[in-house]
């Protein structure tokens, strides 16, 4: 088991190299920092030592090099944008995405698996087919259109809901969270949605469609027979068995929904690290940039990596093989 | 006398309960600050925030005339010398008294190398403090306009700079972040008492602020600012008709008659100092992006000309802005000092001319050249190139857009990479010389003479007059000026298109004076 992580990890470092090589040489098409940072008025001498200030006027190799040491050691430099701490900006931002996906994947699971058992069961129920009529909304309508519908339905016409921010946060320590104000959960609402609507219907489709394998095997006809109760065949058995695909696309979709809820973010001007991203691309601050792509890439290979070990928890077959070999 | 001690009580109390009455203005724009140094960015979305809380020597009124700010008189004593005798009684935010000192140390922060605003004080030799409310600022030359540049620099505090290890603008070298990124302390309206970068700054009324007690402020009743940056069009839009905030300094184009149509909203308009033109390459032997050979079409007047007749401005005027716009002749608006009326003129919109025109410079047929546009730095900038692009088709020159973010394309003109680009200029010292020298003057290398001038014009009767306005005061500079306008009209180093007008949108019952500058100034403000 042990040897099983410190393989990945390993395998991991070659990866981060590669999405840092590949961002930083993106990069040298985004744009001109200097240009921006000097504004409308100044010299070339002012220029040049702006450049110099920088180390833009190194070669691309050295300035990757530097980058690397110091992105090891969580040293990212100062944003250009903010003349701030990139790891403070990020740190600061973590917080108000990671609530919101962690909002929309809760949504997209506890709405997603049983809407998918329900349909999987009982394909030609009315319910089932509107379910299913319903998700395709969900997978076919573009995020910010969502989101755009929803701010004109809740908080234009009915007023109910805020249509950007995330209202009042209570800070607790370095974390500040939206959970324990009424205005901050309000505020959670419809990015959530937005957010987590593809999930869930994917979530739904999945699981559908592997309750209709599982629920043909000779497994569940077994588990009938034996004349367990039909809660136990469907929850116990047959669930359980479509678990192992749902956990994989449930974990790649976590961390494409932190990557990803920049849409989402910038919609509801949500102060995440997505938001963060893109207004750092306007303005190609490069610090920035690379440390969320770094920090994004860190976020997908250590969610694999919890996804294989989940895979143990819920495959006893995994665990038998492995075990053999281990011994 | 304790019946009096208690009337006099009884009295404040009732005036402040008059004056604390909290009335919070919620206002979005699509950017944030950058930083809220006041030497470190020199662009709109810093200081419409800055300029509430700091103040300048000099301010500007309702109509960005020149008014009594910090100091309460200014005169130039000699040619290189203004003398500006300073406001007793002020403090800063947190206490410190305001002194000439205060001057002379913001003046020199300015100046320094990290600052972005070095053209406010270019031609600044020095500051000395006379006595401790008077202060001599010695210029190396002449200036007549030292006023209109002063007018845009905030003063602070000496010794809460010294405190806070704030003494230069801004260190890109020094890994860490400035205090003054995140602080302030000027003497201004408002003062900052939350700064959450891209969440929100939040300013309350500073009762002890001089400017209380002039006309213009006395009617406002704005005690609380909360901005907050909401960067998406729709959001914002739905924000303001949701009733989540009362004031939008930016409404995008598309929604303004749905704004002007929804009950308890109003939208006010005004021309922004800023003119959109399309700028040329007028100096290679070759463009880059042509399929001209061995020559630059560009250099024949009567190239440009034609490009210029070609372009229907009143189609533009009236289909891509919405009549958002004033169609103009010129490249800086009536608000900035030196402008002439006469010499506001286009030439008339004439394809027939165009073709003809082409034809006598020898291009029958046209030629292709790539137009190098933002897509978003100006209102609708990349549906002006487009439009542009397609009234060009039609006297035959196939130019091919390429639209790109700012980032990149003020990267790429900056390095003259270009044959011909949209640019739009705002003119913040209010006065032409700004336009002339940062636009029309031959790079050689002084500070700031053609820094923006990428298709590289060069003319020298041009580079004489921009002279006589830099040294030169009174009838002189101001003919100096109407001749160099007559240039413009004449040799068409730009295409100019039109100033913007910038619109704002609020809730019914909020009221701003609208400025050109597009600052708003919640001195002057009140909600009912």
């Amino acid at each position: 088991m042990f040897a099983f992580i410190v393989n990945r990890i390993l395998q991991a470092i070659p990866v981060m190299l590669t999405v840092a090589l590949i961002s930083f040489a993106m990069f040298a098409y985004v744009g001109d920092p200097v240009a921006i940072m000097l504004g409308q008025d100044f010299t070339e001498a002012q220029r040049a030592a702006l450049v110099r200030d920088l180390g833009l006027d190194q070669p691309f190799w050295v300035q990757f090099a530097e980058f690397v040491a110091n992105a090891v050691q969580g040293q990212f430099g100062l944003s250009y944008r903010l003349s701030r701490p990139v790891a403070e900006l990020i740190a600061e931002r973590a917080p108000a995405t990671l609530e919101l996906a962690f909002c929309a994947a809760t949504l997209a699971l506890l709405i997603g698996v049983p809407m998918g058992v329900y349909t999987g069961l009982y394909r030609n129920s009315w319910l089932s087919r509107f379910f299913l009529t319903f998700s395709l909304i969900g997978v076919s309508l573009p995020t910010f259109l969502i989101g755009i519908l929803l701010i004109l339905c809740f908080a234009v016409w009915l007023g109910w809901l805020p249509s950007f921010g995330r209202g009042d946060t209570v800070q607790l320590g370095w974390w500040s969270t939206g959970f324990l104000t009424w205005s901050g959960i309000k505020a959670l609402i419809l990015p959530s949605i937005t957010l987590g609507l593809f999930q869930l219907t994917l979530i739904m489709r999945l699981v559908r469609a592997e309750m209709l394998e599982v629920l043909r095997t000779d497994y569940i006809k077994f588990a009938r027979a034996r004349g367990l109760p039909n809660r136990a065949v469907h929850f116990g058995h047959a669930l359980k068995n479509t678990l192992v695909p749902v956990i994989t696309i449930v974990g790649l979709q976590l961390g494409a929904i932190i990557a990803f809820a920049i849409v989402t973010e910038t919609v509801f001007q949500w102060p995440g690290m997505g938001l963060l991203f893109i207004q750092s691309v306007g303005v190609a601050d490069i610090p920035v940039m690379s440390a969320y792509l770094m920090l994004i890439a860190l976020v997908f290979v250590t969610i694999n990596l919890i996804v294989d070990l989940l895979y143990y928890a819920v495959d006893p077959r995994l665990r038998i093989g492995r075990g053999k070999g281990g011994h | 006398m304790r019946k009096l001690l208690m009337a006099a009580a009884l009295a404040m109390g009732l005036c402040a309960a008059a004056t604390t009455e909290a009335r919070t203005v919620r206002w979005a724009a699509s950017g944030d600050p950058n930083t809220m140094d006041p030497h470190s960015q020199n662009v709109g979305t810093v200081t419409m925030v800055l300029q509430q809380i700091y103040d300048p020597l000099i301010a500007r009124d309702q109509e960005l005339g020149l008014a009594p700010g910090l100091a309460t008189r200014w005169e130039q004593v000699e040619p290189t010398r203004w003398r500006f005798w300073l406001r007793d009684g002020v403090k800063f935010h947190e206490g410190q008294p305001f002194t000439a000192a205060d001057v002379v140390f913001s003046i020199t922060r300015a100046q320094q190398p990290t600052s972005n605003f070095a053209i406010y004080v270019d031609t600044i030799d020095r500051a000395v403090q006379v006595e401790p409310l008077v202060v001599d600022v010695i210029t190396r030359v002449a200036d007549p306009i030292l006023p209109n540049k002063i007018a845009s620099l905030l003063i602070m505090s000496q010794s809460w700079s010294e405190q806070h290890n704030a003494t230069r603008p801004q260190n890109t070298r020094a890994r860490e972040e400035m205090y003054t990124t995140r602080n302030t302390n000027g003497t201004g309206a408002y003062r900052l008492t939350v700064r959450e970068p891209d969440v929100r700054t939040v300013m309350v009324r500073s009762n002890d602020w001089w400017g209380w007690r002039e006309p213009a402020s006395r009617d406002a009743n704005i005690t609380e600012i909360i901005y907050r940056p909401i960067a998406s069009d729709a959001t914002r839009v739905a924000a303001l008709l949701s009733g989540e905030v009362d004031f939008v300094l930016d409404p995008p184009l598309q929604d303004l008659n749905r704004l002007r149509a929804a009950p308890n909203i109003k939208v006010t308009e005004g021309p922004e100092v800023r003119t959109i033109f399309l700028a040329m390459d007028v100096h290679r032997d070759e463009l880059l992006y042509s399929d001209v050979r061995g020559r630059n079409p560009l250099k024949d007047i009567r190239v440009r000309r034609a490009l210029y007749q070609a372009i229907d401005i009143q189609a533009i005027h009236r289909t891509t802005m919405r009549g958002q716009s004033v169609v103009t002749g010129t490249f800086f608006p009536p608000q900035v000092n030196g402008y002439v009326q006469e010499e506001d003129v286009r030439l008339p919109y004439d394809q027939a001319r165009a073709r003809a025109l082409l034809a006598e410079a020898g291009y029958p047929n046209g030629f292709e050249i790539t137009l190098d546009c933002p897509n978003n730095r100006y209102i609708n900038d990349e549906q002006i190139c487009q439009a542009v692009v397609a009234m060009w088709a039609r006297v035959g020159v196939r130019a091919r857009l390429n639209s790109m973010p700012l980032a990149p394309f003020f990267a790429k003109i900056q390095r003259d990479d270009t044959s011909i680009y949209l640019l739009g200029w705002g003119v913040p010292t209010l006065d032409a010389l700004y336009s002339f020298q940062s636009l029309l003057r031959s790079r050689d290398g002084g500070q700031g003479n053609g820094i923006w001038n990428y298709g590289r014009y060069s003319n020298a009767r041009m580079d004489e007059l921009i002279e006589v306005m830099t040294n030169q005061s009174g009838a002189p500079r101001q003919e100096a000026i109407r001749e160099a306008l007559r240039i413009y009209r004449e040799d068409v180093p730009h295409i100019p298109l039109h100033h913007q007008m910038i619109p704002w949108a609020m809730r019914s019952n909020f009221t701003i004076p609208h400025m050109a500058n597009n600052q708003p100034y919640f001195r002057w403000a009140r909600l009912n």
